[in-house]
């Protein structure tokens, strides 16, 4: 579903160099190191950043010079998320018409993902006026009216309590298995990676150093590298 | 009642003291004379001064508008040279910038006849000339916390460019868009120097000229208190209307990294965008260059700028050091400890000469001491205790943040240590804050240095500053007289303002 074939790119000094395979339907995590390149990893395929070199395909079509917005992708950050002067409901409802010229249908699609994430009641809410995961919600419901097979997620849900986090991610897996959804997801909090991904991709000084199924990553018999990360 | 109160106490009375006595005499006159002295005369100056002030706020607001979304849109070479150049203005003695604008479009200019610079036109020009670039470095701060989030999540929902300035742009800068355009109305009211020299009689003047003239050349004091009265209500209503709507203002937590932008790559875009920073320096640039160009061959070394030059510095270091002292003590004062009445009542001290500008007060203080002393021998400690108050707003925009900062993180270490008094001033204190203090006093200098209103009002023959310098010469026809010593002044604004911005970019 997602390649990535010998993709550079060049942080400040640092020049990254990425190899990716990630199957449709898959959900892996990628976890490293700060600074190792995860979030650009992420911001490559949702056409945040460019790369000066080798090629980035979504679903085999060729990304190259193709905006965010025309990709088969929607991606979740770790904090802005949404729009702190619109309300839930519109914060959502520009995943559908970003001009808000929305039929009974998509007003039905709409009101549908915010009681799927459990938003319903707090449509007319601000951002500003709902808690952290409540916030993130708003992310999930938009990308679920968006409706594109590729989710990115860069540590959405970092900031969020163990039992609140474990929440989220079968809200997430949930949605995985309904749509078959591919995702790919940043995180810093290991546990998480092995509750929901199928497999870990293990990035290190700008490169995927390793990609391995997420039982083998966590055993004793994972290269050292992950071992001293994850000691 | 501990050191620290009485410290405030006495800061605030003695503010409260100055604006009683630029007040008071002024309530008094107007209600003693009534509308005697209400003829035709006083609305029409009212008219005018908020006429000019509308337009002027209109035409900055309208234009620093596309120049700062162009600015926070785009990197290109130059860039941090063209926003020097807009902090340039905000330097410039009024007075200085006033000969450049007369140099290019006045009658012997280069683009002289193009329209008339006496009269509104004029006017206008100036003040978008000061404030334009003002208004947009202020809306620039405010796109330049917009997280990078916000443009990510447009670009991936495939926002077109006015999109982007709906949902992201416009509602980061909305709640401050008015406050900065009753700031930039105040100045353009409380404008001096502009509409002394390019307004044009009875049919071009504001309060705050009229009551110039009414104390200087008609010796009227009545006249004066009744139009400073009108002047002090404008700006208060104004005021209370600007305090309604300053809404809360929602700040996020500003990313060192350039934000990357994603809109505006069609070339229409990108036209209109350079188009704007193109007018905006066509605006700024021409007086600028007009002002070093006529200015640099012909500055006369002779003992009257030398003795404005020592004046200027004399009374500058002056109210400098009273505008830094008084304003240390107060934004000190409304740091967090402190209770929000008081806060508020600081925060008013501290604006006490945009509500009362410097001719209002200088009227009440002329009408009380010309019953008891000859005030042109109080001419000097008037000046300096005006130029102070008018340098407190900003000393207080610059002591004001690095004090609640300095607050937050070192009161309770301190107090757990017992640290207090002047050890903490040496210790802690001095050193933390010499920045910002340093450039709260060159601030305070600067303000004092181009200041030609109070100088107007009480300067005389033996009293003269480089701004009365310029006025003298340009009053006398020697316009290359006055070129150089604006040349002058500018090098020492410049001097001054460059030591300024490089301190503060240390903090």
């Amino acid at each position: 579903m997602i390649t990535l074939e010998a993709v550079q790119f060049r942080y400040e000094a640092m020049l990254m160099h990425f190899d990716l395979q990630v199957a449709r339907g898959e959900f892996m995590a990628v976890i490293g190191p700060s600074g190792a390149g995860k979030s650009t990893l992420l911001s490559l395929i949702a056409g945040f950043e460019e790369p000066v070199s080798g090629c980035i395909r979504i679903a085999d079509i060729d990304m190259q010079g193709v905006p965010p917005d025309q990709r088969a992708v929607s991606m979740i950050f770790q904090d802005n998320n949404s729009f702190a002067h619109l309300d839930v409901w519109t914060n959502v409802a520009l995943g559908i018409s970003t001009s808000l010229n929305l039929d009974a249908e998509r007003r039905a699609h709409i009101d549908g993902a915010l009681e799927r994430v459990g938003l319903a009641a707090y449509k007319t809410r601000k951002p500003t006026e709902i808690s952290g995961g409540e916030k993130q919600r708003i992310a999930v419901a938009r990308a679920l009216v968006r409706d594109k097979p590729v989710l990115l997620l860069d540590e959405p849900f970092t900031a969020l309590g163990p039992a609140l986090r474990r929440e989220m991610l079968d809200l997430i897996r949930d949605i995985r298995a309904e749509k078959n959804l591919t995702i790919l997801m940043v995180t810093h909090q290991p546990e998480d990676a092995e509750y929901a991904a199928s497999r870990v991709a293990f990035v290190d000084a700008g490169r995927v150093a390793h990609v391995l199924p997420t039982e083998a990553f966590f055993a004793g018999t994972a290269p050292s590298k992950i071992r001293a990360y994850l000691a | 009642m501990s050191y620290r109160d009485i410290r405030i106490g006495t800061a605030l009375g003695l503010i409260l003291i100055a604006v009683a006595c630029g007040f008071l005499p002024l309530l008094w006159l107007g209600l003693a004379y009534g509308f005697s002295g209400f003829d035709a005369y006083l609305p029409r100056v009212a008219g005018f001064t908020l006429k000019q002030a509308f337009f002027s706020t209109f035409l900055s607001l309208g234009l620093a508008l596309p120049v700062a979304l162009a600015f926070a849109r785009r990197q290109f070479a130059g860039r941090n040279a063209l926003l020097k150049l807009f902090s340039i203005p905000l330097a410039l003695p009024a007075i200085v910038a006033i000969l450049g604008i007369l140099g290019v479009y006045g009658n012997n200019g280069k683009f002289g006849g193009l329209f008339p610079v006496y009269g509104l036109t004029g006017i206008l020009l100036a003040h978008v000339f000061f404030n334009m670039p003002l208004a947009a470095r202020l809306m620039l701060t405010r796109l330049e916390t917009i997280p990078a989030e916000n443009f990510r999540l447009g670009a991936q929902l495939g926002f077109t460019r006015a999109q982007v300035f709906r949902y992201i742009e416009w509602p980061q800068l909305a709640p401050a868009v008015i406050g900065i355009a009753s700031l930039i109305f105040l100045l353009c009211t409380a404008s001096f120097a502009v509409v002394l020299v390019l307004g044009g009689g009875p049919q071009a003047t504001t309060l705050e000229v009229a009551i110039y003239q009414s104390l200087r050349s008609d010796f009227d004091p009545a006249r004066a208190a009744l139009l400073a009265l009108a002047q002090l209500v404008t700006c208060g209503i104004l005021i209370l209307i600007a305090g309604q709507f300053a809404k809360e203002v929602q700040v996020f937590p500003r990313s060192l990294a350039h934000v990357k932008r994603y809109d505006g790559e069609s070339v229409y875009a990108k036209m209109l965008d350079y188009a704007a920073l193109g007018v905006a320096t066509f605006i700024i640039l021409p007086p600028l260059c007009n002002v070093v160009a006529t200015g640099v061959t012909r500055i006369e070394f002779d003992s009257s700028l030398l003795r404005a030059t020592l004046t200027s510095f004399g009374i500058g270091i002056c109210s400098g050091s009273i505008g830094l002292l008084l304003g240390w003590v107060l934004a000190d004062g409304a740091g967090p400890r402190s209770g929000k009445r008081l806060r508020a009542a600081i925060t008013l001290a501290c604006l006490a000469s945009l509500i009362m500008p410097p001719a209002v007060l200088a009227t009440g203080w002329f009408v009380t001491l010309s019953r008891f002393v000859d005030v042109s021998s109080f001419a000097v400690a008037l000046v300096i205790i005006l130029n102070a108050l008018m340098a407190l707003p900003f000393v207080w925009s610059a002591l004001h943040p690095a004090l609640v900062e300095n607050a937050q993180r070192n009161d309770t270490l301190c107090a757990s240590l017992g640290l207090k008094g002047f050890a903490r001033l040496r210790l802690i204190d001095f050193p933390v804050l010499r920045k910002p203090l340093l450039l709260a006093f060159l601030m305070a200098v600067i303000v004092s240095l181009g200041d030609l209103s109070a100088i107007s009002l009480f300067g005389s023959d033996s009293l003269v500053t480089l701004p009365s310098l310029i006025m003298r010469q340009m009053g006398h026809y020697r316009m290359d007289a006055a070129a150089g010593t604006a040349m002058v002044l500018t090098t020492f604004c410049f001097v001054l303002i460059t030591l300024a911005q490089s301190w503060s970019r240390e903090q």
